[in-house]
Parts: C-alpha cells; sequence; structure tokens
C-alpha cells in the first residue's frame, strides 16, 4: 500500500502549485484557478488523511464533499463578479484593478 | 438521522432555523415587491432580525448541543448572537436611505445580509471545524456580493473582486490547517481535538501548522497585519453601509471563532502559539494605527482603525491558554466587541449621513476629513455622535471603549503581557491623533458640510452614541453577563 | 380627651423627632427660596412657625416621655461607614435631651416673634433692610443645628450640631459685619468668637478621637455601657477624653480660660444675644457635661477641675461686670458668670442643679437680654426721631450726635417712659439675683447646697459670686430706670410695640414661676432627669445657705443702692468735667480701673500670646519664607540653578536631543505612515504575496522553533 506521506507530499505539491498560480498570474480567473488548486489539494490532504487516520468515520469524506460544494458556490460568486468588472473595463487583468489603493 | 431528529435538532437552533427560512421566504417574496417599495423588504427583513433577537434572548441561560455536537448553543453563541442580531439591524437601519440615494435599492441585499447573520451565528456557535469552515463561507460568501451590489460603480467591484479573490485565497489556507489538525487528531471535532492531544499519538508538527494556518485564515477575516491588506479597499470601495455591517459583523463572527477554536481545541499548543499572537497583535496595533494617520478619506481611516482594533481584540487571545486568566481575558475580548459594535456603527452612521453622490453640483464625495468642517455647528447631533465614536475608539471615559480598553489591558496584565498591554496603550496615543482629527475638522474649521437628514441615520447614530456613553456607566452588568457567557465555554 | 390619649399613646410620638430639626430646615429652605420676593411679615412668622412647630413637637416629646420615661434612640440614617467606623444618624429622646428641646425650640420661638418687631427696626437704624431675609435664615439654621446637637444620639453628631451652632453663632455675631470698629469690629468679633471656638473643639476632637479610639464607637449608650470596664483597663484615658472635653467646654460655654469671646459676640443683634450666646447655645458645653455624666462620675479629680472652672469663672467674671457700662456687656459678663455656676453644678455631680439652673436661667437671662433690647430699640428710635427732627434737634449736643444707645450713663429714668420695659426686666433681676421666690433662687440655692456638701472652696467663690451678681444687677436696674434721663434720647424713649412687649411678658413669667419646676418638697425636675441619668440625690434644702445667700443678695442690694440710686444721682449736679462716671470709682480706683477694662485678660492674652504668634508668624514669614526660603533658596538656589540648567537643558539637550528626538519621532511617525500606506498598492497579487509572507513567516517560526 502507498504510505500516507505520498499523498501528502502530492497534496502540498498541488497545494504550492495553486498558490503559485495565485501569485503569478495576473489574469483573475486564472487566479481563481490557483485557488481552485488548492481547494483540491485540501481535499486530497482530507480523503487520504480518513483513510489512513480514520476509516472507520466518514467525517473526512463528509468535509471533502462540503468542500466541493461551497468551493462550486464561490466560483459562481466569483465569475459573476469578473463578468461584471470585465464588462465595465474590458479586463480582468489583476494587474489593472487598482483603483483603490493607498 | 430521522426526520424527528432533524426536527428536534432545528427546534434546538430555532434561531438560526428561523432566520436561515426567513431568508429564503423573503427571497422569494422579494419578487413580488415592487421595485420602489423595497422599503417593505428592509422592513420584513428587520422583522425577522427582531424575531430571532427575541427567540436568542428568550433561550439565554440554555446550554446544549445540537446535530451531533456540531453546534453549541450557549452563553458564548448568545452573547455573539445577541451582537450580531444588533449589527444586522443597524445594517438595516443605516442602509435603507443610503441605498435610495445611491440608486442601488434592490431587495437582495436585506436576504443577503440575513443570509450573513445565519453565518456568524453558526460561526459563534460551531463547535466543529467543518462547521466553522461552512459558517465561515456562509458570512463570506453573501458579503463578497454586498460589496459589489453597487454595480455599475467600477469601485465597488473592485471591491468584491478584491474581497473574493483574497478571501477565496485564505480559505484555502484555512481549509489546509482543519486538514491537517485532522490528520493529527482524527477528528474535526473541537472537544475531540483537545482530548486527542492531551491523551498523546498526535502527530505535533501536523497540529501546530493546522493551527497556525486556522489562525491565518481567521486572520484574514478579522484583518489582523499581515492578513489585513483587503480590508482599506474593501472597505473604501463597498457601500458604506455593507462597510458598516462587515466591520462590526465579520469581524465579530470571525473572533468568535477564534475564541471558541482556540480556548476549546488549542491550549496545549499555547506555547508555541502565543508569541505568534503576540507578534500578530502587536503589528497589528502598530501598523493599524500609523498608517491611519496618513488617511484623509473617512472610510480608508476607519478601515485602518478597524484593522487597529482587531489588534486590540487579539491581544486578549494572547493568554489563552492560561486557564485561570482565559476566562477573563476572553470576557473582555466579548465585551470589547460589544463596545466596539456600538461605537463602530456611530461613527458610520455619521460617514453615511455625510457620504453623497458626486456631481449635482458637488465635486465632493463627502468622504474626506474636509467635507467635515463645520459639522459641530450645522449638526450638533451628528457631530456630538462622532464625537463620542471617536473618544470612544480613542479609549477616553466616559465611552464604552475606554471601558473595554481598561478590562482588556487589565486581563492582558494579568496574563503577564504588560509589554503588549504598553504597545497597546501608546499605540491608542497615536491613535488619538487622527481620531481627535475628526473632532478638530467638525468643531473648528467652518465648512458647509453636506448632510442628508434621514431619521433612522439619525436614530442610528444618536441611538448608538448614547448608549456607548450610557452602558459605560453602567458597564459592570454588562461584563458581568460576558463573564458568565464565557463560564460555559471554558 | 386628646390629651390623655396621647399621655398614654407611649412611645410612637418618638417617631416625630425628626421633625425638631426638619421644620427649622424647611423654614430657612422657604425662606432663602422664596423670602425675597415674601413680605417682612411673612418671613419672619413663617421663621417663627418653624420654630414653633418645633415647639409643638418637643412637647408632644415630652408627653410621651411622661408614660414612657426610658426614652428610645430613633435611628434616620446611615451617615458613615468606614470600615469598622459605622455612624448613624439617630434621634436620643429621652428627658434630658427633651428638656434641651424645650428649652431651645420654646424660648427660640419666642425670640424669633419678638425679633420680627425688633430687626424689622433694627434693620432699618443700620441702614440695610435687605438683610431682614438673612437674619431669619440664620435664625432658623441655628434652631436646626443646636436641635441636632441635643437630639443626637452619639458624639460625632452631637459634634455636627456643636460646629453648626459655632457656624451660625459667627454669622450672626458678624451679622453687621460692615459695621463696628473701623467698619470691620463685628467682623473681628466674628472671627474672634470663631477662633475661640475652634480652639475648644479642637480639644473636643481630640477627645473624640481617643473615645474612638478606646471604646471604638461614638454612641452614647454603648460607650456608657463600656465606661466602667474601660475605666479600671485604661483610666487615663477616661481622664483625658473628659479633660479634653472640658476644653470644649471652656470654649462653647465661655469658661476660663476661653471666656473672651463672649462678651464681643454682643456684636450681633440683641435677639441673637438673647438666644445664641444666653439661653441656648453656650448651654452647650453643660448639656454635654452632663449627657456625658456616666463618663465624669468615673473621674473624681476631673470632676474636681471641672467644678473649680466654673466656680472661677462665675466669680471673675462677676467682678468684671460690675465694672461695666455697656448694658449688653453687663449681661455678657453675667452670662459667662451664671454659666459658671452651671459647670461649676455639672462638675460637682449636681447634674439636676446645673440643669435646672440652665433652665431658669434660659428664661431670666432671655428675657434680661430682650428687654434690653427693647431699652436700645426705644432709645435708638428717639435719637433718630429727633436727629430728624429740626427743633428737637436743636439742644442736642456733642454727646448726643455721636450716641451709644447701649450705654448706661446715657441712659436713667427710663422706668416712667417704658412701663413694660421696666417691669420685666425687674422681674428678670430679681430671677437672676436669686430673690425667692423667683426662678433664679431656687436653682442657684441648690447649686449653693451642693456645693456647700461637696467642694466647699467652689461654694465660698461662688458665694462671693452671688453677692456680686445681686450688686452689679442693683446697679444696672438703678442706672438704666431710676433717678433723672441723663440723655435727651433718654427722655424723649417710648415704649416698644407689643409684638416686642408680649413675648417678654411671657418670658416675665416663666422666670418668676420656673422655679416651680423643682421645688424643694417635690423634685419634679430631679425625678424627671433621673430617667435619663440615672438616681440622682437631690440636694435637700437648707434653711441655713438659702438664708445665707438671700441675706447678702439683700446685703448687695442695699450697697448698690446707696452707690447709684443716692450717690450717683448726687454726682450727677457736679459739673461734667469734675464728675466720675461711676460712684465706685473714687472708692476702688485703680482697681475700678481694672474691672472696668475686664482686668486686662484681652490685653494679656494678645501680649502672651497673639503677638509672640504674630511674631512667629512674620519670623516664618519674614525671615525664613521671603528672605531665606523665597530669596535665597528659592530665587537664588532653585530658580537661580533652575535657569542655568534650564538653558543647558533647553538649549543642548532640549534643542539639541529632545527636541529633535521628539520631532523626529512625530515626523517618523507621520512618515512611517506616507511609507507603510504606500504597501497597499492596489494590486491584488501584492496582497496575496503580503498574505503569503505572513504565512512563511508563521509556519517557519512554528517548524523552525
Amino acid at each position: 500500500m502507498i504510505p500516507i506521506s505520498y499523498y501528502l507530499i502530492f497534496a502540498a505539491a498541488l497545494f504550492c502549485i495553486g498558490l503559485f498560480g495565485v501569485l503569478a498570474r495576473r489574469n483573475a480567473i486564472a487566479i481563481l484557478m490557483g485557488i481552485e488548486l488548492m481547494l483540491n489539494a485540501v481535499n486530497v490532504n482530507l480523503i487520504s488523511f480518513w483513510r489512513y487516520a480514520t476509516p472507520e468515520k466518514i467525517n473526512g469524506q463528509v468535509f471533502a464533499v462540503i468542500v466541493f460544494a461551497v468551493a462550486a458556490a464561490e466560483v459562481a460568486v466569483g465569475l459573476a463578479i469578473f463578468i461584471s468588472v470585465y464588462r465595465r473595463r474590458g479586463t480582468v487583468s489583476a494587474d489593472e484593478i487598482d483603483l483603490l489603493k493607498w | 438521522m430521522s426526520l424527528n431528529d432533524l426536527l428536534v435538532n432545528l427546534n434546538l437552533i430555532m434561531p438560526i432555523t428561523i432566520l436561515t427560512a426567513w431568508a429564503c421566504v423573503l427571497l422569494l417574496v422579494d419578487l413580488f415587491i415592487p421595485k420602489e417599495r423595497k422599503g417593505i423588504t428592509a422592513l420584513l427583513a428587520a422583522l425577522g432580525l427582531l424575531v430571532a433577537l427575541a427567540l436568542v434572548i428568550s433561550r439565554a441561560g440554555v446550554a446544549t448541543s445540537a446535530f451531533n455536537g456540531m453546534i453549541m448553543i450557549d452563553g458564548f453563541a448568545t452573547f455573539m448572537s445577541v451582537i450580531f442580531l444588533f449589527s444586522g439591524l443597524a445594517g438595516i437601519a443605516v442602509a435603507y436611505d443610503y441605498l435610495i440615494r445611491s440608486g442601488i435599492e434592490r431587495g437582495e441585499y436585506y436576504v443577503l445580509l440575513l443570509f450573513s447573520i445565519v453565518g456568524m451565528m453558526l460561526m459563534a456557535a460551531a463547535a466543529d471545524l467543518i462547521m466553522v469552515f461552512l459558517a465561515l463561507e456562509l458570512l463570506s460568501i453573501p458579503l463578497y456580493v454586498l460589496a459589489g451590489i453597487a454595480v455599475p460603480r467600477p469601485d465597488s467591484e473592485e471591491a468584491a473582486l478584491k474581497y473574493f479573490l483574497l478571501g477565496a485565497f485564505a480559505s484555502g489556507f484555512f481549509l489546509y490547517g482543519t486538514a491537517l489538525v485532522y490528520g493529527a487528531t482524527g477528528s474535526t471535532a473541537l472537544t475531540e481535538i483537545v482530548s486527542a492531544t492531551t491523551s498523546g499519538g498526535v502527530n505535533l508538527s501536523f497540529l501546530v501548522i493546522g493551527a497556525g494556518l486556522i489562525l491565518v485564515g481567521l486572520g484574514f477575516k478579522v484583518a489582523v497585519v499581515p492578513f489585513h491588506m483587503w480590508t482599506p479597499d474593501v472597505y473604501q470601495g463597498a457601500p458604506s453601509s455593507v462597510t458598516a455591517f462587515m466591520a462590526v459583523g465579520a469581524k465579530a463572527a470571525g473572533f468568535a471563532a477564534l475564541l471558541r477554536i482556540f480556548v476549546l481545541a488549542f491550549p496545549p499548543l499555547a506555547m508555541d502559539l502565543t508569541p505568534v499572537l503576540w507578534a500578530l497583535a502587536a503589528f497589528t496595533m502598530i501598523i493599524g494605527n500609523v498608517i491611519a494617520i496618513a488617511q484623509r478619506n473617512i472610510k480608508r481611516m476607519l478601515a485602518y482603525s478597524s484593522i487597529a482594533h482587531a489588534g486590540y481584540i487579539m491581544m486578549a487571545l494572547v493568554p489563552y491558554g492560561q486557564g485561570n486568566v482565559a476566562a477573563d481575558t476572553v470576557a473582555s475580548a466579548l465585551f470589547y466587541l460589544l463596545a466596539y459594535m456600538l461605537t463602530s456603527f456611530a461613527a458610520w452612521a455619521v460617514v453615511i449621513a455625510l457620504e453623497h453622490n458626486m456631481g449635482e453640483g458637488r465635486d465632493t464625495d463627502g468622504l474626506s476629513l474636509e467635507d467635515y468642517s463645520g459639522l459641530g455647528q450645522k449638526q450638533p447631533a451628528l457631530a456630538a455622535a462622532m464625537t463620542v465614536a471617536m473618544l470612544s475608539f480613542i479609549g477616553i471615559p466616559p465611552t464604552l471603549g475606554f471601558v473595554g480598553k481598561f478590562y482588556l489591558l487589565r486581563t492582558v496584565i494579568e496574563g503577564g503581557f504588560p509589554g503588549l498591554a504598553l504597545i497597546g496603550l501608546l499605540t491608542s496615543l497615536v491613535s488619538a491623533y487622527y481620531y481627535l482629527r475628526v473632532v478638530v475638522y467638525m468643531y473648528m474649521r467652518d465648512g458647509e458640510p453636506v448632510v442628508r437628514r434621514e431619521p433612522w441615520l439619525y436614530f442610528t447614530a444618536l441611538a448608538t452614541a448614547v448608549g456607548v456613553v450610557v452602558l459605560s456607566i453602567f458597564s459592570e452588568p454588562l461584563f458581568n453577563w460576558a463573564s458568565q457567557a464565557v463560564l460555559k465555554l471554558i | 380627651m386628646w390629651l390623655s390619649e396621647a399621655v398614654s399613646s407611649g412611645p410612637q410620638f418618638f417617631y416625630l423627632v425628626p421633625l425638631v430639626v426638619l421644620f427649622p430646615v424647611i423654614g430657612l429652605l422657604v425662606n432663602t427660596a422664596f423670602g425675597g420676593r415674601m413680605s417682612e411679615k411673612a418671613i419672619g412668622w413663617l421663621a417663627s412657625a418653624a420654630a414653633g412647630l418645633s415647639f409643638v413637637v418637643a412637647v408632644l416629646l415630652g408627653i410621651s416621655l411622661l408614660s414612657y420615661p426610658e426614652g428610645a434612640v430613633v435611628p434616620i440614617v446611615d451617615w458613615i461607614t468606614i470600615g469598622e467606623l459605622n455612624i448613624n444618624w439617630g434621634f436620643q429622646v429621652d428627658t434630658l435631651s427633651v428638656t434641651m428641646m424645650l428649652v431651645v425650640a420654646g424660648v427660640g420661638t419666642l425670640i424669633h416673634i419678638y425679633s420680627i418687631g425688633y430687626m424689622h427696626d433694627d434693620v432699618r437704624f443700620q441702614g440695610d433692610p435687605g438683610r431682614y431675609q438673612r437674619f431669619f435664615v440664620f435664625m432658623n439654621l441655628f434652631i436646626a443645628m443646636m436641635m441636632i446637637l441635643v437630639s443626637a444620639d452619639n458624639y460625632l453628631m452631637l459634634f455636627v450640631g456643636w460646629e453648626g451652632v459655632g457656624l451660625c453663632s459667627y454669622l450672626l455675631i458678624g451679622f453687621w459685619y460692615d459695621k463696628g470698629e473701623n467698619g470691620i469690629g463685628n467682623a473681628v468679633a466674628g472671627k474672634k468668637a470663631f477662633i475661640a471656638n475652634r480652639i475648644g473643639d479642637f480639644g473636643f476632637i481630640l477627645a473624640a478621637f481617643i473615645m474612638f479610639w478606646v471604646f471604638g464607637t461614638f454612641e452614647f449608650n454603648a460607650v456608657f455601657e463600656l465606661a466602667p470596664e474601660v475605666a479600671s483597663l485604661f483610666p487615663a484615658a477616661i481622664v483625658a477624653i473628659t479633660l479634653l472635653m472640658l476644653v470644649g467646654v471652656t470654649g462653647k460655654s465661655a469658661q476660663i480660660p476661653l471666656f473672651v469671646w463672649l462678651p464681643d459676640a454682643m456684636a450681633g443683634p440683641t435677639p441673637v444675644s438673647a438666644l445664641i450666646h444666653a439661653a441656648t447655645m453656650v448651654t452647650a458645653g453643660v448639656y454635654l457635661i452632663t449627657r456625658s455624666a456616666a463618663l465624669y462620675n468615673l473621674v473624681p479629680q476631673v470632676q474636681n477641675i471641672v467644678a473649680l472652672v466654673g466656680a472661677a469663672t462665675a466669680l471673675f467674671a462677676a467682678t468684671i461686670a460690675v465694672g461695666q457700662f455697656d448694658i449688653k456687656k453687663v449681661l455678657a459678663y453675667s452670662t459667662i458668670s451664671q454659666l459658671g455656676f452651671m459647670v461649676a453644678a455639672v462638675g460637682m455631680g449636681a447634674y439636676v442643679a446645673g440643669m435646672f439652673h440652665l433652665v431658669t436661667h434660659a428664661f431670666f437671662k432671655a428675657l434680661l437680654f430682650l428687654s434690653a433690647g427693647s431699652v436700645i430699640l426705644g432709645l435708638e428710635h428717639a435719637h433718630h426721631h429727633m436727629e430728624h427732627n429740626s427743633q428737637l434737634k436743636l439742644p442736642m449736643d456733642e454727646n448726643d450726635l455721636h450716641f451709644d444707645p447701649q450705654d448706661m450713663r446715657n441712659m436713667g429714668g427710663l422706668r416712667n417712659r417704658m412701663k413694660i420695659s421696666f417691669w420685666v426686666y425687674l422681674i428678670g433681676a430679681i430671677a437672676l439675683t436669686g430673690i425667692p421666690p423667683l426662678a433664679g433662687f431656687w436653682s442657684k440655692d441648690e447649686i449653693l447646697t451642693d456645693a456647700a456638701n461637696f467642694n466647699p472652696l467652689a461654694y465660698w467663690m461662688m458665694l462671693a459670686a452671688a453677692f456680686l451678681t445681686a450688686f452689679y444687677m442693683g446697679r444696672q436696674i438703678l442706672m438704666v430706670w431710676f433717678g433723672k434721663p441723663r440723655s435727651l434720647p433718654a427722655e424723649h424713649a417710648n415704649e416698644s410695640p407689643p409684638i416686642i412687649t408680649v413675648p417678654l411678658i411671657i418670658l416675665a413669667a416663666l422666670a418668676a414661676t420656673g422655679g416651680a419646676l423643682n421645688l424643694p418638697m417635690w423634685h419634679t425636675f430631679t425625678h424627671w432627669l433621673e430617667d435619663s441619668l440615672g438616681h440622682l440625690h437631690a440636694a435637700e434644702f437648707s434653711l441655713q445657705i438659702a438664708g445665707l445667700s438671700s441675706f447678702l443678695v439683700l446685703a448687695a442690694i442695699f450697697l448698690a443702692w446707696l452707690l447709684y440710686g443716692r450717690k450717683y444721682q448726687a454726682m450727677q449736679e457736679l459739673p461734667p468735667d469734675k464728675r466720675p462716671d461711676d460712684p465706685l470709682r473714687p472708692i476702688l480706683g485703680p482697681v475700678f480701673n481694672a474691672l472696668n477694662h475686664k482686668w486686662w485678660v484681652d490685653e494679656l492674652y494678645w501680649t502672651i500670646i497673639i503677638n509672640p504668634y504674630v511674631s512667629l508668624a512674620h519670623f516664618l514669614a519674614d525671615v525664613v519664607d521671603w528672605r531665606f526660603w523665597h530669596d535665597w533658596f528659592h530665587d537664588t538656589v532653585i530658580v537661580g540653578g533652575y535657569n542655568k540648567l534650564t538653558q543647558v537643558l533647553s538649549i543642548q539637550i532640549d534643542l539639541g536631543v529632545i527636541d529633535a528626538v521628539a520631532n523626529k519621532l512625530g515626523d517618523s511617525v507621520k512618515r512611517a505612515a506616507a511609507k507603510w500606506r504606500v504597501i497597499e498598492t492596489g494590486y491584488v497579487r501584492n496582497y496575496a504575496l503580503s498574505f503569503f509572507i505572513g504565512v512563511v513567516l508563521i509556519l517557519g517560526y512554528l517548524i523552525l522553533r
């Protein structure tokens, strides 16, 4: 059986990739995708912990499902906001949205 | 879980149940309310909040848990629920006229407000990390939308975008933290986390990192340095009524979760986490107060002020691991939140009363300090309310802010952190500079402030200002109430 | 019917006792608030009614005491609670306190009524009618304070009243503060009274401190209960307490050595002299000793001192009275002398005799003062009238223009012009001298009888004082009322109106019959007081002593008649420059001068106490404070050094270091604000980066720790 550390390292790597995406990409949608990657990394964590630590309880699984659902809701709201911004400014580049500062 | 069980459990959390159901119904009812009469929606939403408030108060003193221990109904939850419901009512009161004159009167506004409050109440009652996460999202997502509800105003959109992106980003960290805690202890229930930790066999580094990440995630919500960056932009860009509600409700909810999680689940990690908390509180107080000095936009200034106050309340969390003073510190944090709520609404109600649209022959938006010139002469009542709020923010008697700071600093010193208390004291001295500058503008400069005379705004400003002063004189029972609330938590 | 019910009703009237204080307080509040809009009559009658209602309450209390003689303590409020110290304001209702209340309120009411007439004229002669209202406010305040004093159930509350009446005394002595010698004479007199009383009060306060230290309480009942026990453990404490209280008594009741203020206190309006400085306030010391009988009984040596102080005062003051020409000064020294009798009596343990004399003295001395006031008023009226009437003004000489209406040398023959005043004055004088069967005889005789039994030295001194009393009263009667008028106003004086004479008649009746209170065969008053003071021995009437004193009195009166009835009249025929002002002067020579100058006691005090004190103060002020402290130490050392230091500090340290740092600090905060705000670039990714850095720092710390 694959030891749990493999999963955890994988999840951590996935999280870092998502994080990099957030920090490095300019397009808001790409940033959102980075965030989604981070959330999925969490899901991997949750499932693997559930499988290895407490297979008799289902709370890890349930948590993962809830994270899916919430992430979907977030994306819905986020995309709506992006669209609205895009309509007004013709761009969703995070570097051009800097009306509010200082 | 049978249907019967579900009903029993829903009954246990009746205020939340009612408020949720009411919000859903209102969403539908709002469709049938004509566009120019959205006041009805506001009224109905307020009615729902009042009903929930009555239920909460009538059930005060009940301590029970529901949904297999996922939710805890206790004095702590009751206290916080009262704060949330009051901020909801005040949020509606300050929004009503503001939305009309800003041309953004929409029924969803009130519905989203209700959902957000449901999230906050769940947050204060959550006894399981899953529940905390759900509640966090339930309170945040409506706020993302509310921040951007003033479309097509570009600053509102931008605020929503920034808030959303950073909020989701922070949730990622929070979730990662909960996953690690879950992995380390095999449970997400707060009480089981602590029992697993004390009984050993726990991966401590996972647990500590998880706790740190949870702190980061919630620290974002309450806006502590360095997770505060969103605050000024969002507070400035969002419609002022949303900002007022957000500044109080979201912050209080974040602290409710922080207090409950740390005090309930992480006392064994106090050795590791206390220095982190100390540094966060210190940096937040310093940076929040210092940068506020440079602000001339009142909303932005109040945003930094709210960051600074997050630092003050954070001080209460520092000695959370010391059983003997933890009860007092948490109680003083609750008391401070109450003081902060009343003071904030007094200040924001005045801000909203002065805000107006540019154009229509005006070259200002009523949000810069200069726009407050002469307020003391033209609108003495509003100026007095603002003065009270500013004094309370600084912590000058006879205001609740003073009493709150007094309790807070006392418990921090009792907890053995005189250095932190000193920083708190010095930074509030610094803060006097920018708070009193508002007073100076109001009373010592001549000007023609443009003020919207609107009964609900006046009522909110004056009622909260009077409350700030009067309650400070009778603060003893309030603090006792906070202590009682905490008693069942610890 | 109603009365019998009241008599059998027992103690429930006791709960009315707060009203004795409340009524005058209401009176003074109403007069203060609305007096400006009320007529003089209304003000005066309101104040009198307030005093009268107090009297009614006191009577009711007395009636209750008939059936319930043990009395009660009626608590009102907790006044002070500090640690163990718990002081209630309670009312002691017993025969002793009610006796005092009856005297205070009864005589007080009559004097209030009298004042309505007297002050009406007085404020006009003195040229400031606006003070009429103030007078009655002060008078009511005095009644309230005196009631607090006599009704207190503990020493501290008693002290409150004690200070309160002292304040009223000060206010009323200085009532015409802008009059008198050099325009400040009355104010100085008030100050003198206040300071002399402060010295006494200081003793009282020390006594109270020791009492609390030893007994742990101020309450009468508790203290008296513990007293025997304390006396056996701690005899010195009781001695100290009683002696220090005696100091208080010498101040308030004008005994040697603090009596000097009372004659000067005559600067106040005459009703004030009658009420405060004769009938009531000055007897507070006698009341205090009587009230503290349980303490004084334990220390015979102190009792002896008290008795001797009293007797010496009685004699000393009586000698001075002989040499005075001011009608009120004579009465003032007489008062001091009579107070000496009372103090001597209570000092000997003859509390009943002392209190008895207190009561009768209140009647006849108030009477004497008030009738003297009537005389003064009559002369002033006449003088005033003549001054403003060109025809009558013609015969006035220099003396008449600077006319002193209180100088007995300007009187004479008034008995024909002021008949009522004359008769009541005569009754008062006879009562005072102690001719049977008027009141003074019985009370003075009782004191003398007790003195003969307990303290022979005091007895002889008081006997001599009694002789002198009769002499100076005879002298006064003859100088004022008999012979021929010695001034124009005296020729034209008229009787005062009924508002003045009616209270005089009532008081005269009391002075005449007051002795019936404690006639030797029944001892009514003795039994009455026994309920408060425990068992009292009743002095047996001694025909021998009564005979001796009566003989001396008659002899003194005869002597007075020889000198002032005959010789003085004969002297009037001499030309003014060869005429001595008093027939005693040629006989006694320098001694009379001494009497006239009050044995130079005031001058003595000036020489041995006040002047050295003033020189010391001057020395301290001029040399120590000014030259040394101010000029040298302050100006040279401190200011000079400070200047130098500040120069260094301001130029080198402040400007160079602190200012630079403070400015820099303030600037740097602002600069930091300006700089740090730029962190908020507005770019979401930067925010996320800051967030991430925070995470890295925290996690780094948590992992690497």
